[in-house]
């Protein structure tokens, strides 16, 4: 103890400890003072004024047009409507594209450990060929080369004349709207419910008590049936119409080509990626835990839902999430297929306003908050799925 | 401990380098303040090439030649602009930006001038921070459709698609221009990249395909079947193209400008690259002066005094260019495009 204070500082680690933080502290402030002060000079050097105003005024319509908007829109309406269109086009995308390639993913994955040869060698030619090409080139096949090659629209492919196949875009039945629809949603959502409780009430019964669960089964089945005939009779489904006079489909949901093809693309490309978290998942699991639950005389779909795949899912879910992140964040390749996504709209806006510093601001921003929210959700579900010690 | 010191060392590495990479931008624009001495000009000069954006997608304005060179009056203009300043039109870096990047790229002196069909507009011209040149083309938005799809004006697009480039005068004035025809439904297809748009327009992915009527023309020629297009009678919009630089800058803004009349001024004495040896004992003062005989106009502007004669040594006068660049390969009239002494819109104030 004494001899440590006849130390000289400069020779005290925890001295130099402190120095160099400050020091870091002080270089990293200084460099943003610099970038600011620089932007601030060459602001003024081109007499330009720094300020989100436009977005919301009212005097300075957008006067551009957007192609794919899920609420109305004009040309006359302000520029934070034409962002909205903007970052719900992208939102679309974002959640729609993370359920399906979810599911693909999965899928693929399973397919990879599958005892099935022929099943294995597909899944891995997919992850193989997809995983290993950029996603814009990916993107411009889908584009070039699948939806704008379907047929002109006089001539549309027709499926179960109600989804209507043209390279203007693809038409499918949706529902309508109306007050029926939304009731049959909502018996929906209640039949799921119930069918999610009496699911765990059955695999309980036969894990615990060793029972057929018979009755049971036979309950989520009348629910299934009820369900099937609600989505196929009660939604009111609206079927697009083709009008060969006027050349155009009226009716029902129209996925543009440049949604279609950015859906696809991005499903496609991340599906492939998650396929291969959800093996390396599976595979993680120690092989006696197979082993194990099938000596306890499960069968092979329950070992799979009970035993492994929650131990698998612990492994799985923080890379799933940065492919999640990255899904959001390739949507802003939107942009080169002509899908109008909020950097895309952000752009134009750019590019009319020369507002190019606030605009990269508010697409910074926008980016960021979409992917702290999923961050997020991920994290949650992460903490839910762990181990509980205690 | 020792781990944490490094950590703290690589951190500072990181940061002294993204300072490094951040300073790259205010080098080339920290310099101009807008008198002559710190202007664009000198950087320029110093620098001995030129930086032109440029399209490099549009035929007749910018496109690769058999040559496998930039050819095209958006690139010739160029061209006597680096012929004035260095006597030498191959000192030129030609930087194709897109229709989106380009002011992007004045403002932040990645581009010494933006020769790239640029519409001048008042918003440009003020809220965008650009300063224009003379317009060396002058040009109407059109709209092209192909011949079989019985499209014969404006209103028949009710309903249908209409592939248009982002970030263009052209996208606002399609929205205008429906609005005005009472088209309330019709579906904008936009691409930001030329290449990308026709080839979705020629595989049907609209009925029609809208843009400067010069362009439309040119880009037409390029389509594998040019016969079953046409250009509908309509000229929505007055489109005067022309070289753009930052706002701020007179001293660089005033080179551009004048090098630009030069080419006009030039073919209003009749000088061309051919006879140009012809005129060096001239004795209309006009001319001496202009050519830099007489007087040293140059020299005010910081520019050689025989600047002129350069310009039309190694590019040529307007016409020559017109000629070579549009005239020729699409047999486009020059109709607005002429001198004023023939009817048209060109019109240089006097060299003196």
């Amino acid at each position: 103890m004494t001899n440590e204070e006849k130390i000289p500082f400069w020779r005290d680690d925890r001295f130099w400890k402190v120095v160099i933080q400050v020091i870091v502290v002080a270089i990293v402030v200084a460099v943003f003072i610099f970038l600011g002060s620089n932007l601030v000079r060459n602001f003024q050097r081109l007499r330009l004024n720094f300020g989100f105003g436009f977005l919301v005024d009212r005097d300075r319509p957008a006067s551009f047009q957007i192609g794919d908007s899920p609420i109305p829109y004009s040309a006359t309406d302000p520029y934070s409507r034409a962002i909205l269109v903007g970052l719900l086009n992208s939102l679309r995308v974002m959640v729609s594209g993370i359920v399906l390639a979810t599911i693909v993913g999965i899928t693929v994955g399973i397919g990879r450990l599958s005892d099935n040869w022929l099943v294995r060698q597909i899944a891995t030619v997919y992850v193989e060929t997809i995983r290993n090409t950029p996603l814009l080139l990916q993107l411009f096949f889908w584009y070039f080369a699948v939806f704008l090659r379907l047929p002109k629209i006089d001539n549309p492919v027709i499926f179960l004349n109600s989804i209507f196949l043209t390279n203007r875009g693809i038409y499918l039945p949706f529902p309508a709207g109306s007050l029926q629809t939304w009731l049959s949603l909502g018996f929906l959502v209640l039949s799921g419910v119930l069918a999610a409780i009496l699911w765990r009430r059955q695999t309980q019964v036969i894990v615990r008590g060793g029972a057929s669960g018979r009755t049971l089964q036979m309950g989520l089945l009348g629910i299934a049936i009820a369900a099937i005939l609600t989505i196929i009779f009660g939604l009111d489904w609206q079927q697009p119409q083709l009008d060969r006079a006027a050349n155009s489909l009226e009716g029902g949901l129209n996925l543009s080509p440049e949604l279609a093809t950015l859906l696809v693309g991005l499903t496609i490309y991340t599906a492939a990626f998650i396929a291969e978290v959800v093996r390396a998942g599976i595979q993680s699991v120690d092989r006696g835990q197979w082993e194990a639950a099938r000596a306890l005389g499960l069968k092979s779909g329950l070992v799979m839902r009970l035993v492994i795949f929650p131990q698998a899912l612990r492994v799985m879910i923080p890379p799933l999430t940065s492919e999640f992140l990255n899904l959001a964040k390739n949507s802003s390749l939107a942009v080169a297929i002509g899908y109008s996504d909020v950097y895309a709209v952000s752009n134009t806006i750019s590019n009319q306003t020369g507002k190019a510093v606030e605009m990269l601001l508010v697409v910074m921003i926008t980016y960021l908050s979409f992917n702290l929210i999923i961050a997020s959700l991920m994290n949650w579900f992460n903490r839910s799925v762990q181990l509980k010690e205690r | 401990m020792k781990k944490g010191r490094f950590s703290s060392a690589t951190l500072l590495l990181s940061f002294v380098l993204s300072a490094c990479t951040g300073g790259e931008n205010p080098t080339g624009t920290s310099t101009v303040q807008g008198d002559a001495s710190g202007s664009r000009l000198e950087v320029v000069k110093g620098r001995g090439t030129l930086i032109c954006g440029i399209n490099g997608d549009v035929p007749g304005f910018s496109f690769v030649n058999e040559q496998g060179e930039y050819s095209g009056i958006d690139v010739d203009l160029c061209r006597a602009i680096a012929a004035a300043l260095f006597d030498d039109p191959s000192k030129i870096e030609f930087r194709p930006v897109s229709a989106q990047e380009r002011f992007t790229a004045v403002q932040a002196g990645e581009v010494d001038v933006l020769s790239r069909n640029t519409t001048w507009t008042l918003n440009r011209d003020t809220a965008v921070g650009m300063e224009f040149g003379p317009t060396i083309f002058y040009d109407g938005q059109g709209m092209m459709t192909a011949k079989a799809s019985g499209i014969t004006q404006l209103k028949n697009l009710e309903g249908k698609s209409v592939c248009v480039l982002a970030g263009t005068t052209t996208e606002q004035n399609l929205a205008d221009r429906m609005r005005k025809e009472g088209v309330k439904n019709y579906n904008p297809v936009v691409s930001d990249n030329d290449d990308a748009l026709y080839a979705a327009y020629e595989q049907g992915r609209c009925e029609a395909v809208t843009s400067d009527r010069s362009k439309l023309v040119a880009r037409q020629s390029i389509l594998s079947k040019p016969d079953e297009h046409v250009l509908l009678d309509v000229v929505m919009s007055k489109e005067p193209l022309g070289p753009v630089v930052a706002n701020g800058d007179s001293a660089w803004y005033d080179a551009v400008k004048w090098i630009t009349y030069t080419l006009i001024q030039a073919e209003e004495f009749g000088i061309t690259s051919q006879n140009l040896s012809t005129f060096e004992n001239s004795q209309d003062p006009n001319i001496r002066r202009f050519l830099g005989l007489d007087e040293k106009l140059g020299e005010d502007m910081e520019l050689p005094n025989d600047f002129a004669s350069r310009i039309i040594k190694h590019v040529g006068n307007y016409g020559e260019i017109y000629d070579r660049n549009i005239g020729k390969p699409f047999a486009l009239e020059r109709d607005l495009n002429n001198l004023w002494t023939n009817g048209g819109l060109l019109y240089s104030p006097p060299f003196r």
